[in-house]
This record gives C-alpha cells, structure tokens and sequence, in this order.
C-alpha cells in the first residue's frame, strides 16, 4: 500500500503504512534523518518540519493526511540558508540535537514575519525545547538572519 | 594570587569516576601487577601515524586533532583542537575534529586513568598532552625543513600551517614537507609556548567546528545510524523499579507487520523489527506480567518525610545506614552560644532529560563486537560489553557519535542503555546490526535521576550575625550503588560543595554529616553532580544569614570569604558585580558564588514575579576557569548552564509514587522554553593557571541567585525546588 508524499520537492513513494507518523517514514524510509525524534508526542519540536510552509511536528502527524502537501524538512535548507549562515556564525549548536526543528520553526517565522519582534520569536520558538539551552543564540542568529542587527554573545575576557 | 588549577583540584572534580573505574577494574578481576590502561587496551588497535595518537596531516596538509573525549555540546572538540592548532601553528581555518576510537590507554582521561569524559575533565587533563603533541609535531616539520634546505633550525619558523625560513625565502606546507617530517624522531621534551605568545587561545577565534554539520542536519547521532541489514528494537521496561518479568505473551507483538522477534532479557523484553514504528507498534501489543514481590515501592511524598524526619533526629533509621561525617572542626560537643538559624531544604528527584533519549547500535557476533553509539565513558562500556560476550575489553570496538546531549546520563557504569543493546544483539548473532531505541517514555521512567536530597541546617551566629557553629544534615542516596564495589564510608559526591565550602572554613565549629539510604530507585550525577543542591543550600542559606544580620549579601560574603582565604570567589563575585553595574529598575537582584570542578563562577541574576512565577531577565556570570582556551564556548556553556539549572530550579521534578515515576514525558515533565530563557552576559577572569572545566560549573549557582532576589523582593525564602510548584 504506496503512498506518494512531496517532500523538499520530489514525488516521494513511501510503503509504509497510512498511519505512520511521518517522522518516521523520513528518517527510516526516506533516509532524511535532519529531523530528529525527541519525545513522539509534539512536545518537543526536534521533528519539526514544513508543512505547506506551516511548521509541523512530524512525530505526530500521520503520513495518512499529508497526501498533496508540500513536505520541507531540513535537508530542503540547502546548507547555506540566511539562518543557517547565521547559526554558524553565532555558533547556536551545542549538542545540536535540537537544531533542525528550531531552523526549521525559524524558517517558517521569517517566511511569515520577515522583521520578527521578541514576541514573534517567542511565539514562534516555545514549541522547541533545547536542553543545552542555546536559546540566546537561537534569538540572536533569529534576528541576525533577519538584518534586525548582530547581536553577537560573545565572552568578554 | 588565584590558587593553583593543577592536578589537585583535577583529582577532585574526576574523583567520582576514579572511583567508578577502579570499582569496576576489581569487579573484573583483572590481572594484577598493570596499569588498568595496560590491562584494558589488550586487544586493541594501536597503530598510529607518525605524529602519534592525536594528530594526523594529510598529504593536502591538512590538520586533523583526535578527540579523545565524546562531544554532546561541551564544545570540547574546540578547544582541545586549538591546543594542538596553537602548538603546532596550523592554520586554524583548515583544522578539523576526529572522534578517537575506544582505546583504554592510548586516550585515558588522565585524571581517571581510563577512557572517559565527565566532572569537566576535557580540556583539563588533555592541556598539556595536547600541547606536547602540537608542539612535538611542529618541531618534526622545522627539523624536516632545516635538513631539506640544509638550514638551521632555530631560523626557521612555522605559521597557519606553513614552514618558512625568512632569510633565503624559502617556504613550504606541511603537505610539502610531511613525508620527510615523519621519518624525524620525535622530541623527547618538546618546546611549548609561553602563553603570552598564544595566538589562538583565548582568541575568538576559536570556534566551534561542528556548528554547520549540526546546522544542516549532516551531523550524525546514534539516532540517525542506518546500516545494511539493520534491525531497531525497543525494549519493553518494568513499570516499577526492581520489577521482573514473570510472563509474557508475544502473540499480538509477532502479528504486527515488520516485528521479527520477541524476546526477553535481563531488564525486560525485546521487540526487534525492521523499523522503528514497526518495533513501537509490536511493544505496544506484547503483554508482559511483572512479578513485583520484589519492588520497595516507594514515594517520593514518603521519601521526603522520612527525610525530614531522620535529618530531624526522629524516626528508626534504615538498616545498616549510619549517619557519616563527612567534615568537622572544631568541638562540636560544645555548641556555640548566640542567635540560632535552622533551615531545612527539599530537592525531588530529577530525570537528565537529554534531547536524544537512549540509544545505541550494537553488531555482535560473527568476529565482530563493535557498539556505535554516543559512548561517554568507552572504557567502563567495553567491560560492560566484555563481560557479557566474554572477550577481552580492549576488542570491543566502539565508534563514539555526537550525543544529543548526556548531562551525565551517559556515563553510568552500569552502561545500562549499552549492555540492553549488547544483549539484543548477542541474541540476534552474526554481527548484524541492531538499533536499540528507547522511547522518551522509557528515557524518563526508567531512570536515572539527580537523586531526591534533603537538607537540614542549624547555625548558631555571633553578634556580628556570622556564623559560629554550623551543623549540617544531608539525606540523599549514594551514586555509587550499583558498582561492582560500593564505595565503603562517604560517597564525596553527595556532599561536594557543602564540603569545602568557604563558608565552612569560616566557620569555627561544624559538625557536618550525611546519610545515604539504599533505594531501588536508580540515580546517577546529573550536571554538576552534589552541587545540583549544595551550591543552593549554601548560597541561599548564606544570603538569609546575611538578612538576619541586617548585612548586605555581598558584604557578608565577602567578609566570610576573607577569612577563608576564598581570593577566587572574591575575584569573581566582584567582576560579575562591577559588569553588571547598577540594577535594572523593576528588578530584583540576587547574587551566587560557587566552585566545582575547579572552576569558580559567580552569577548576578535579575528577577520579577509575575503572577507569583519568577521571571529572570538578566544574568551577568563571571567565571574563573585558568587559562580561558575558546571564550566563546565558555559563553555557551554559561549560557546553557544557567537554563539548565534554571529549568530544574523552577520546573524540574521527578516524582515517584508506589515505585514508579510519574511523569512520562515533556508534557509533565516541564523544562524551560526560549521565552524564559535569561539574558546571560559572560565575563571571563583573566588567569595565567591551568585551565579547569566548564560544563558543569554553570549550572548550580543560578537557581541560587533566584532565590535569593527573590529573598531580597518579598523577604520569602526557598525551602523547596522546584519553584514552580505542579
């Protein structure tokens, strides 16, 4: 039983079954393993993926619903997006585990507010947990990426 | 003069996993008469290039520093790359990380002796081996120029990779020169910098070199591990500690499509399918009876009474566990006549909670027995492995992966996660792969935690308000159950940061003692270990002396650090408080001072309450770690310490009822999101000693700082964690 999902761009056949959370159809079967799983009940936000350009959590989404959606996950970022330059610049990672669902969650929010506020990066990244708590770094690289300035944390010796 | 940063305060911060080791060498019964390094590498692979064990250049020229040490965020593989890249003058830009493989000797931790990563060791024991390894290589490629250009050596210069003699103008790469640079012997007693003449460490530029990897989703974790012919199972755990399967029946599990096998193992049973839905869907319709006769079933409600009550000097104390002391002065028979303080204090248990739950890929059987997974300590992993497919440790072979995270979990000496994945894949024979996946679910009931801690303190203070006696209760279990030989009298673990504190030294009477109950519940160190709750007992208790006396925190402190010679806590108290000038209006202010690891950090944190729940605007941190190698990482990881210690110190709570944990996953087990996350501005002190660690030494002192701006708003003090209640 084959369903066809459109994911960063191609015809994708998937075998699994139409229930299966999607997260596990890209890491296990597509072999896209950029998104992460983290806690399987949309808590955490390490699967976060595009949906239609909507931040989703795949880990809770079945495959079923997703017929004729545009699915972007992490590997669609190409590498050198505005964010991702800005979250190497700013060294965000730590563990990095994390990191995917947060670029793509921030992804999502400059699509949709180009000059996000504090309150807009607060709305938009709560639904992603960091336990290295690279939050600062996430804000800033946010906002560097968004031209909203270079609001670099580095230690002053 | 700050104090020496050398092997001292190294031992202390690694004691614990000293113990460990040594624990599970004697529980091995190894041979006698050898290094544990020397017994424990048997086997294993030792041929290494011309510029040893750390370093390899590529005919390109291209550098590339072997970590020893697993990399789950520290930020390690920074800095131990810039010792070699400052030594060696490569160029920084082209440098590269390697995780080294599991190899007892070769890559000891030299503060434990055998391979492992913990206490905020990295940088510190691999500082001077690190720096003799770049500065060995460099001097090969300067006598491989002088003897090609028939030149003297003491003329010849190395810089961002490239050897050059400036007289005749001849130059060349490392690339250029590296068959001739291997054939030189290497020096006995290689030249080192001054380090005043660092170029790169404690530069900015010194930068993290996997951020891109983990910015693009390329970084590889145990997770993403696929392999042909794999299999991914997932264990089904007891659902109360000590529990045992007494049945089960897999007839449900078997029907679901891509589920190959059921069976069962030490700690429960088995699913191994072709998938990770697959393996998850059969757990969910295998049926397992529990046999819990055996279960002691307890509540962390019950836990934190008896506590409370044996702290008190009330109620029958377990069997066989005695009150130990664990620091005394003066004649605490005598008690101190003055004004008296008691406090009490309650901490819960604590899941690590890392991003990536549990995990690991084991190939046994078939001439192979290799685990890949994010190995904390490969070393105790090996043994664990060895004993149960009965080789020798050193031929266990262990690809260590970037970790989402461990906090500590990671490095359990039961290897717990590990030996589930090796006993699955023995069963499953022939070397093929097997992905053992633990659910979040099973990562946070199934252990381990920050155990459940109670404090009682009573302190009797002189006219001036500073303490004369100080008596000290602390009830937490040991860390050390489980090892093949318990740790006889005190488990300094669980006291560390109350013993040794300034404060104590200040103080001319103390009577300071621990008892450490035998629970089933299993517990392990989680991020800064005793600190977790004696750097929040001390700071706080500290600041309502302070209040009591009608003196100024910082004044009071600053007086008690006087009179214990405590220079650094002074040096760093006074940095965060001049960075971090006057209050913001409509804060409040609180300060806290703590050292662990070696490393002493002082944090100033600005809070509100809004609708009764804290609100921390602003962290000014200033840290002592020695010689600062990546600033910018010590930034991160202050940064990070502090959510890390503010997510417990307002939200982190396990609770046990009837032997089992209630909270399941994030959904009950709230940890901190971005919108609460603090501003945090990271001050480092400037220090000509060894560097110490920084994982770790981050995270006690904010919870601390809250507490007591919180004193300072409304007079209420904290005699709980966490904060945030339900």
């Amino acid at each position: 039983m084959a369903t066809t999902l459109d994911i960063n761009g191609k015809s994708v056949a998937v075998s699994a079954a139409p229930e299966t959370p999607l997260l596990w159809v890209l890491r296990d079967e597509a072999g896209l393993t950029g998104s992460k799983f983290g806690c399987g009940i949309g808590q955490c936000g390490a699967c976060t993926v595009l949906a239609d350009g909507t931040p989703i959590r795949s880990c809770s989404i079945p495959i079923a619903s997703l017929a004729g959606v545009k699915i972007a996950t992490i590997e669609s970022l190409g590498g050198s997006h505005a964010l991702q330059q800005a979250w190497v610049k700013h060294d965000v990672p730590q563990c990095g585990y994390c990191q995917s669902g947060q670029l793509m969650s921030a992804t999502a929010l400059l699509a949709k507010t180009p000059k996000p506020t504090d309150a807009d990066i607060d709305a938009a990244m709560d639904g992603n947990i960091c336990r290295c708590g690279a939050y600062q770094r996430i804000r800033a690289a946010i906002k560097d990426a968004a031209g909203l300035g270079d609001a670099a944390e580095t230690a002053k010796a | 003069m700050n104090a020496p940063v050398k092997s001292q305060e190294l031992k202390s911060g690694s004691t614990r996993r000293e113990l460990v080791v040594g624990a599970t060498l004697v529980g091995g019964a190894l041979l006698v008469g050898c290094s544990p390094g020397d017994i424990l590498a048997m086997g294993a692979k030792s041929d290494f290039g011309a510029f040893g064990p750390f370093i390899k250049i590529g005919a390109d020229g291209a550098v590339t520093v072997i970590s020893k040490h697993i990399e789950f965020g520290q930020g390690n593989h920074a800095g131990l790359a810039a010792i070699v890249a400052e030594e060696l003058d490569a160029d920084w830009s082209k440098v590269k990380v390697e995780q080294a493989a599991a190899n007892a000797k070769i890559y000891a931790n030299i503060g434990i002796g055998v391979q492992g990563t913990g206490g905020s060791t990295a940088i510190a024991n691999s500082w001077m081996q690190l720096r003799n390894a770049g500065a060995s290589a460099r001097a090969m490629f300067v006598d491989a120029a002088a003897a090609k250009w028939s030149l003297p050596a003491a003329e010849i210069t190395v810089k961002d990779g490239v050897v050059s003699h400036a007289k005749s103008g001849k130059s060349a790469g490392f690339g250029d020169l590296l068959a001739e640079a291997a054939k030189i012997t290497p020096p006995k007693t290689p030249v080192l910098k001054a380090p005043k003449a660092f170029t790169l460490i404690g530069t900015d530029r010194v930068r993290r070199k996997d951020s891109q990897a983990k910015s693009d989703g390329t970084a590889r974790f145990t997770q993403d591990v696929q392999l042909p012919n794999m299999l991914t199972a997932m264990v089904a755990h007891a659902p109360r500690f000590g529990a045992t399967v007494a049945s089960f029946d897999a007839t449900e599990a078997k029907k679901v499509a891509g589920v190959v096998d059921v069976f069962q193992i030490p700690t429960g049973v088995a699913v191994v399918a072709q998938n990770t839905w697959a393996a998850k869907a059969g757990r969910e319709a295998l049926k397992v009876t529990w046999d819990e006769s055996k279960c002691q079933k307890h509540s962390s409600d019950k836990l934190t009474a008896d506590y409370t009550d044996w702290a008190a000097g009330k109620g029958t104390l377990p069997e066989k566990t005695p009150w130990q002391v664990f620091q005394t002065q003066g004649d605490a028979t005598k008690p101190a006549q003055g004004q008296i303080f008691e406090a009490a204090y309650d901490f819960p248990f604590l899941a690590h909670a890392t991003m990536e739950p549990m995990n690991c890929v084991a190939e046994i059987g078939g001439g192979k027995n290799k685990l890949t997974f994010g190995s904390q300590i490969p070393t105790v992993d090996q043994l664990n492995t060895a004993k149960i497919v009965m080789t020798l440790p050193g031929k266990v072979e262990i690809e260590t992966l970037f970790a989402g995270g461990s906090f500590g979990r990671r490095g359990n000496y039961q290897s717990d996660y590990a030996v589930e994945c090796v006993h699955i894949a023995k069963k499953v024979g022939g070397g093929r792969p097997v992905k053992l996946v633990w659910t979040r679910e099973d990562d946070m009931t199934a252990g381990y935690f920050r155990p459940l801690t109670h404090h009682r303190l009573k302190i009797v203070t002189d006219k001036d308000g500073y303490p004369m006696s100080w008596t000290h209760r602390v009830v937490t279990q040991s860390l050390m159950k489980g090892s093949p030989t318990p740790t006889k009298g005190i488990d300094e673990t669980t006291v560390e940061g109350t013993k040794g504190s300034p404060y104590l030294k200040a103080t001319p009477v103390v009577d300071a003692q621990v008892l450490m109950p035998d629970l089933d519940v299993p517990v392990l160190w989680w991020r800064s270990v005793g600190a977790t709750h004696t750097a929040f007992v001390m700071e706080h208790t500290i600041d309502q002396l302070a209040r009591k006396a009608g003196k100024d925190p910082v004044a009071y402190r600053l007086a008690l650090y006087e009179k214990a010679g405590a220079k650094r806590h002074i040096a760093v108290l006074n940095l965060a408080l001049e960075k971090a000038g006057a209050v913001t209006p409509g804060w409040s202010r609180g300060v806290a001072v703590h050292e662990s690891f070696g490393t002493v950090v002082a944090q100033v944190a600005e809070v509100q309450l809004v609708d009764g729940v804290p609100k921390v605007g602003r962290v000014v941190a200033a840290v002592d770690c020695g010689i600062a190698i990546a600033p910018n990482q010590i930034a991160a990881q202050m940064e990070g310490g502090i959510c890390y210690g503010l997510s417990a110190g307002l939200f982190g709570r396990v609770s046990v009822k009837d032997g089992a944990v209630e909270q399941t996953n994030f959904d009950t087990y709230r940890v901190l999101r971005n919108s609460e996350a603090p501003h945090v501005e990271t001050h480092i002190l400037p220090s000509g000693n060894a560097p110490s660690g920084v994982g770790e030494p981050g995270v006690p002192v904010i919870a601390p700082a809250v507490a007591n701006a919180i004193l300072a708003l409304n007079g209420q003090a904290t005699n709980s964690l966490p904060m945030v209640k339900g």
